[in-house]
């Protein structure tokens, strides 16, 4: 009984442990994302906001931005459907925060007399998981489109479902190379085979054997978080703010938390596919070498690392990747322009999706010949 | 004969046409700046002396050295003795394309001039800073260099401003000396014009 709620206990643990994990991440994204984009062009960016005079960098901002839009007036349109003008933030936000449950942030450890894996949910199926909660994704925007009755607001969703389900097929495809070179569709098999070597030293990481589904991977999962260089759905020189247009107050922040959370989860979903996960190259934990833990260099060499201090490696290298690649799609964001409406579907449908096919082909017919 | 003028081929190369180069080359160009931008942030940060990581002015504690010919706030000129220099000619109010000024005259009794203005007001609200008024004056006496041009107020009535305000009102900052000597209310030495053409 007790272990039960051991269980139990863990896994709240996990849970807490992950999702603030998120949100302080989508909170620190709001102050990167002005102070980047100003170093990017030579600025300075945010730096008013001060409590008793101490500015931190503009790291105050943030807190003002919470406060401005829990105290902000929760504006509904009157001639809109209430329930769901309500619901729909909540359908942006919560796939979200479901999708980073099957991404492994750190190797099994060993506590309470069990194992315990560094991942909320241990699935089989994860990478369709994904997906599945992927598309859900696409309900929010739709809703908050249609809710609102505002014509801005339903162009900015039809915008929105349009571009995210073609974005969607082209985010199937590109993981299906992937897929078929590790063998398993469970983020944790695919994060262990990534600490396997080519010709002894080149890391299996989804980037060296299969850039062109990361080429592939990346545009089209930015072109799901809806930000720019796919920011149509918002548009504001075009339909005002898209299908956020009627929404103020922590409604709105909903929105806008779930879109930075979305690139937090995204860089995670980089990591785990195509950057090794917390594999760090050549560095092998408790159990997994016989001459125990440490770095096995590929030209002979070991250095013996405690077994705790890998897995603490591990975790950091996990959190740093995660960062670097939020550093890449904010750096995106902040260098391409928008798209036209029909250069985007163009992009999906006639260039991207044929490369996904062949990709896959290819890959099928690479990895059969060298397991005959 | 048709001459013809060639024009550069602007199709893209195939090279061009796969997308990522020229994107990754994009990227190259902010990311130099951003990481560059951040050395020389933490250099400063350090105490260290780097280029200037950024062009921003931090407004409201840093200025802009403005131009001398900048038209801000009014303010009204005094002679020597400490007299307003206006003679109420209504030459201003009368050049003034908003009518934001509004001169009452009252008889001097000083024996130099005819006329003084007993009110000069100023609706700033109205005022379209065009420096009208001050290319009109013939004494010098109004004159739009105080420099302030961040002009805010809570209400209508801080807007419109009169005598007292224009003539006590000194500018703030000394950028630039327009005429040296001249913001201490000394006066300049007058060119008598028709003097000048009798000479000649």
């Amino acid at each position: 009984m007790s272990s039960m709620f051991t269980d139990f206990g863990i896994i709240l643990g996990k849970i807490a442990l992950v999702y603030s994990g998120i949100l302080s991440g989508a909170v620190l994204l709001t102050w990167a994302e002005r102070k980047q984009s100003a170093l990017m062009s030579d600025r300075i960016g945010a730096n008013r906001a001060a409590i008793l005079g101490i500015r931190l960098w503009g790291l105050i901002n943030s807190m003002a931005d919470a406060m401005k839009m829990i105290f902000k007036e929760d504006y509904q349109p009157p001639r809109g459907l209430r329930m769901l003008h309500t619901l729909a933030p909540v359908f942006a936000m919560f796939p979200v925060f479901v999708t980073f449950a099957v991404i492994p942030f750190g190797p099994p450890i060993e506590a309470f007399g069990r194992t315990i894996r560094l991942q909320i949910l241990d699935l089989d199926i994860g990478i369709l998981y994904l997906f599945a909660f992927g598309s859900i994704a696409v309900y929010g925007t739709m809703l908050a489109g249609w809710s609102s009755n505002s014509k801005f607001s339903l162009l900015g969703g039809m915008r929105a479902s349009a571009q995210m389900i073609s974005y969607e097929l082209i985010l199937g495809l590109s993981l299906v190379g992937p897929v078929i070179v590790y063998g398993s569709l469970n983020p944790a098999d695919m994060v262990a085979a990534q600490n396997t070597y080519l010709w002894g030293w080149l890391p299996k990481w989804g980037l060296f054997v299969q850039p062109l589904a990361f080429l592939l991977f990346l545009p089209a999962a930015m072109a799901e978080t809806k930000r720019a260089p796919f920011d149509l759905p918002e548009g504001e020189s075009e339909i005002v703010a898209g299908y956020h247009t009627e929404y103020s107050g922590m409604r709105f922040g909903m929105f806008f938390l779930g879109e930075f959370s979305e690139i937090v989860v995204l860089a995670g979903v980089l990591t785990t596919v195509f950057f090794g996960g917390y594999h760090i190259p050549y560095l092998y934990g408790g159990t997994e070498m016989a001459g125990g833990p440490g770095f096995y260099f590929p030209w002979g060499a070991y250095v013996p690392i405690a077994a705790w201090l890998v897995v603490m490696l591990r975790v950091i290298s996990f959190v740093f990747k995660v960062a670097a690649l939020m550093w890449l799609q904010m750096q995106i964001r902040w260098t391409y322009p928008r798209f036209r409406y029909d250069q985007l579907m163009r992009v999906s449908w006639r260039e991207m999706l044929p490369v996904a096919l062949i990709n896959i082909a290819l890959t099928g017919i690479v990895v059969m010949l060298l397991n005959r | 004969m048709i001459t013809v003028k060639p024009v550069r081929d602007v199709r893209l190369t195939a090279w061009q046409k796969t997308y990522y180069p020229e994107l990754w080359k994009g990227l190259m160009v902010t990311s130099r700046h951003f990481f560059v931008n951040l050395a020389r942030h933490i250099g400063r940060g350090m105490g260290l002396k780097t280029k200037a990581p950024m062009v921003t002015i931090l407004y409201p504690e840093e200025r802009r050295p403005l131009s001398p010919r900048w038209r801000g706030l009014h303010r009204l000129m005094l002679r020597p003795d400490g007299t307003p220099r206006c003679v109420a000619c209504m030459m201003c109010e009368t050049a003034c394309p908003t009518d934001c000024i509004y001169i009452t005259a009252g008889e001097s009794t000083d024996g130099r001039v005819e006329k003084y203005p007993v009110a000069f007001e100023i609706d700033l609200l109205r005022c379209c800073f065009c420096g009208l008024c001050v290319e009109a004056c013939p004494e010098d006496a109004i004159r739009m260099d105080t420099e302030e041009i961040d002009l805010g107020g809570y209400s209508r009535a801080e807007f419109y401003l009169d005598r007292e305000f224009l003539l006590e009102h000194k500018p703030a900052l000394t950028t630039h000396e327009q005429y040296p000597g001249e913001r201490e209310g000394r006066p300049v030495e007058r060119v008598d014009l028709l003097k000048m053409a009798k000479g000649h």
